[in-house]
């Protein structure tokens, strides 16, 4: 009865006051929606776990990525087991290098070329679809018929083509994903933008005098943002799986350094000699990681885009 | 409809030259010549051996040379690695492998893949549906490159059941296990979109009126339901089509299948690049194709598109 009444006392309060009723935004909306999703959470917070370990562990190791430890060297089926003792927490390769500080140098190679890639496809998709999108006519007829032809080229093909032609290295790998990653973001982004310019308050902007370019960067990208950060979300695993199955082949990252894909390869190579924990903990990583990006990416679809639900 | 087909043909046409020209022009512009060895030729030998590849012409003519052996012989020109072998016998070896697995990786991805998202979507919220849910996220994550070692682990170095490797002709136990590496997320993908379309359609208005007409459940899904849900899966056949191609390069260098991607991957540790621009525009020809194909069907099953 007491509660009751207090309540009825702050309410009456606010109307006496005339306090205003807090209104939701479209981001705090799709904030409070992602955050249900328990399983996108948990993702976000195993993922930030990952990317912390991979830079911060490797001073808590004793071993650094490419030094070879010498007495395991040869023995690593017998020796060069998981072990806190002799410093391998997740034991050696057959060539005597140390698994974890290779797993956690693979993590963050994986993770740069996902979020790098991401973001140039972020950048230059976004600009060209809204350019596309806002201008019409012929230039948006020419610019997404490139499009069209670009994605149906075999782009794994033309990729390491490139990288063979132009050698083979982690800078050209970024050029290479970063080239073709785009054009998927720039459609979307085109079609978006499409529906948005028709709207009132672009037409509001145009009989105000504003620029073109200006009301493309102040006015349709930012209601853009919501689709653009989902298909981020997606693009980064899809840029990782890349980056992997060019490094598997052993076309990508080249030794020393090292990727998921190019670790997997190597504990694939090695696992009949009984070295399993070779393959296993960068699997598990690799694994871990992609289903983090993909629970991410459904719960910022449905966060964004409720009616899919 | 017969419009339809010729537009989008007429465009499949420049997009292969563009994709010709375009690689003809990264071999063009690579540094070295195709016969730059460690130990230098002697200057008379080398302008032979470029005469006689026809590398002294003019860049266009060289182009116009490619494109017209290519257009009229199917023919990709040597190999500048094996003197004696041309980029076509490198090509007629492997196809017949990639063809054999991928058609079996396809038709198993399809079939699966519906069964498993047209029965988690009939019973939806049962102990079916979450399996199948359950199997199709876990698959998200198991690319090829990870399936591969995963089965080789286990059918192989554990259970010793299927040969680790190799071709022998294509005999069953060697198909199996490239044929679940390549197919499983794909597998995954084509039951989710079928799962989702399905049930989106059984909430429609006009399967509510098929039920209330009194038709068996059979006969609504299978007469009414079906064809409108398999669009979006029908939509996905063109980039499973050109994954599982791609998926091919790691499934042939680890299980040794001999395919046309371990051809290409070598060709790419030996800069064989008139064998890897071979390849390339071999399976461009496919995926525009193939591509092709699939938007004249979706025409044809769904008169809106071919309208628009």
């Amino acid at each position: 009865m007491i509660a009751k009444s207090s309540k009825m006392e702050t309410l009456a309060e606010n109307i006496v006051e005339q306090q205003a009723v807090k209104g939701r935004s479209l981001w705090q909306d799709a904030i409070s929606r992602f955050v249900r999703n328990k399983a996108a959470l948990v993702s976000v917070f195993v993922l930030i776990f990952i990317t912390l370990l991979s830079f911060v562990g490797p001073m808590f190791s004793p071993w650094d990525y490419e030094t070879i430890d010498w007495g395991v060297m040869g023995n690593a089926a017998t020796m060069g087991y998981p072990s806190i003792e002799t410093g391998h927490y997740f034991g050696t390769d057959d060539l005597g290098r140390d698994i974890f500080a290779r797993t956690m140098q693979g993590t963050q190679i994986s993770l740069t070329v996902g979020f790098l890639g991401a973001a140039v496809a972020v950048i230059v998709g976004t600009l060209y679809g809204a350019i596309s999108g806002y201008v019409g006519g012929t230039l948006d007829n020419v610019l997404m018929r490139i499009v069209d032809l670009l994605l149906s080229v075999p782009y794994m093909f033309v990729l390491i083509l490139l990288l063979v032609v132009f050698g083979r290295s982690l800078q050209m790998l970024f050029v290479g994903i970063g080239l073709f990653a785009w054009m998927d973001m720039a459609r979307i982004v085109r079609g978006q933008t499409l529906s948005i310019k028709n709207k009132e308050f672009i037409e509001a902007a145009v009989a105000s005098g504003v620029g073109s370019f200006t009301i493309i960067m102040r006015h349709i990208v930012p209601n853009l943002l919501g689709v653009v950060i989902v298909y981020a979300s997606l693009l980064v695993p899809q840029l990782i799986l890349t980056e992997s199955f060019i490094s598997f082949l052993g076309l990508g990252v080249q030794e020393p350094m090292t990727s998921w894909g190019a670790l997997i390869n190597e504990g694939a190579k090695t696992m009949q000699y009984g070295v399993i924990w070779q393959l296993a903990f960068p699997l598990a990583f690799f694994i871990v990681g992609l289903f983090c990006f993909f629970f991410i990416g459904d719960g910022l679809r449905d966060a964004f885009d409720p009616k899919d639900r | 409809m017969f419009s339809f087909i010729v537009r989008r043909v007429a465009y499949a046409v420049p997009t292969l030259l563009i994709l010709i020209i375009a690689s003809f022009l990264l071999m063009y512009a690579a540094p070295g010549g195709p016969f730059t060895t460690e130990r230098a030729l002697p200057p008379e030998v080398l302008k032979n051996i470029e005469a006689r590849y026809g590398l002294n012409d003019p860049l266009a003519v060289q182009i116009w040379n490619y494109i017209w052996n290519v257009v009229t012989n199917f023919d990709f020109g040597p190999s500048f690695k094996y003197r004696d072998r041309s980029v076509n016998d490198i090509i007629s070896q492997g196809f017949p492998v990639t063809l054999t697995y991928g058609i079996w990786s396809f038709i198993f991805a399809i079939i699966v893949g519906l069964s498993l998202g047209i029965v988690a979507a009939i019973r939806h919220n049962t102990t079916a549906d979450y399996a199948a849910v359950g199997v199709s996220i876990g698959a998200q994550v198991l690319p090829n490159f990870v399936m591969a070692p995963i089965l080789v682990l286990i059918f192989t170095l554990w259970l010793r059941w299927l040969p680790g490797g190799g071709w022998n002709g294509g005999q069953i136990e060697y198909v199996i296990m490239p044929v679940i590496a390549l197919s499983t997320s794909y597998m995954a993908n084509i039951a989710r979109l079928a799962r989702s379309s399905m049930l989106e359609v059984l909430n429609s208005n006009f399967i509510r009126t098929a039920k209330a007409k009194g038709l068996s459940e059979r006969n609504v899904i299978l007469k009414h339901a079906l064809k409108p849900a398999l669009m979006p899966v029908i939509s996905y056949l063109g980039p499973a089509f050109v994954g599982m191609i791609t998926g091919s390069v790691v499934v042939d260098m680890y299980f040794s299948t001999g395919g046309m991607g371990q051809y290409f991957v070598n060709s790419a540790f030996n800069r064989d690049y008139s064998v890897m621009m071979g390849i390339t525009i071999l399976i461009g020809v496919l995926t525009i194709t193939f591509n092709t194909v699939v938007d004249i069907v979706y025409a044809w099953i769904d008169p809106r598109i071919r309208l628009s």
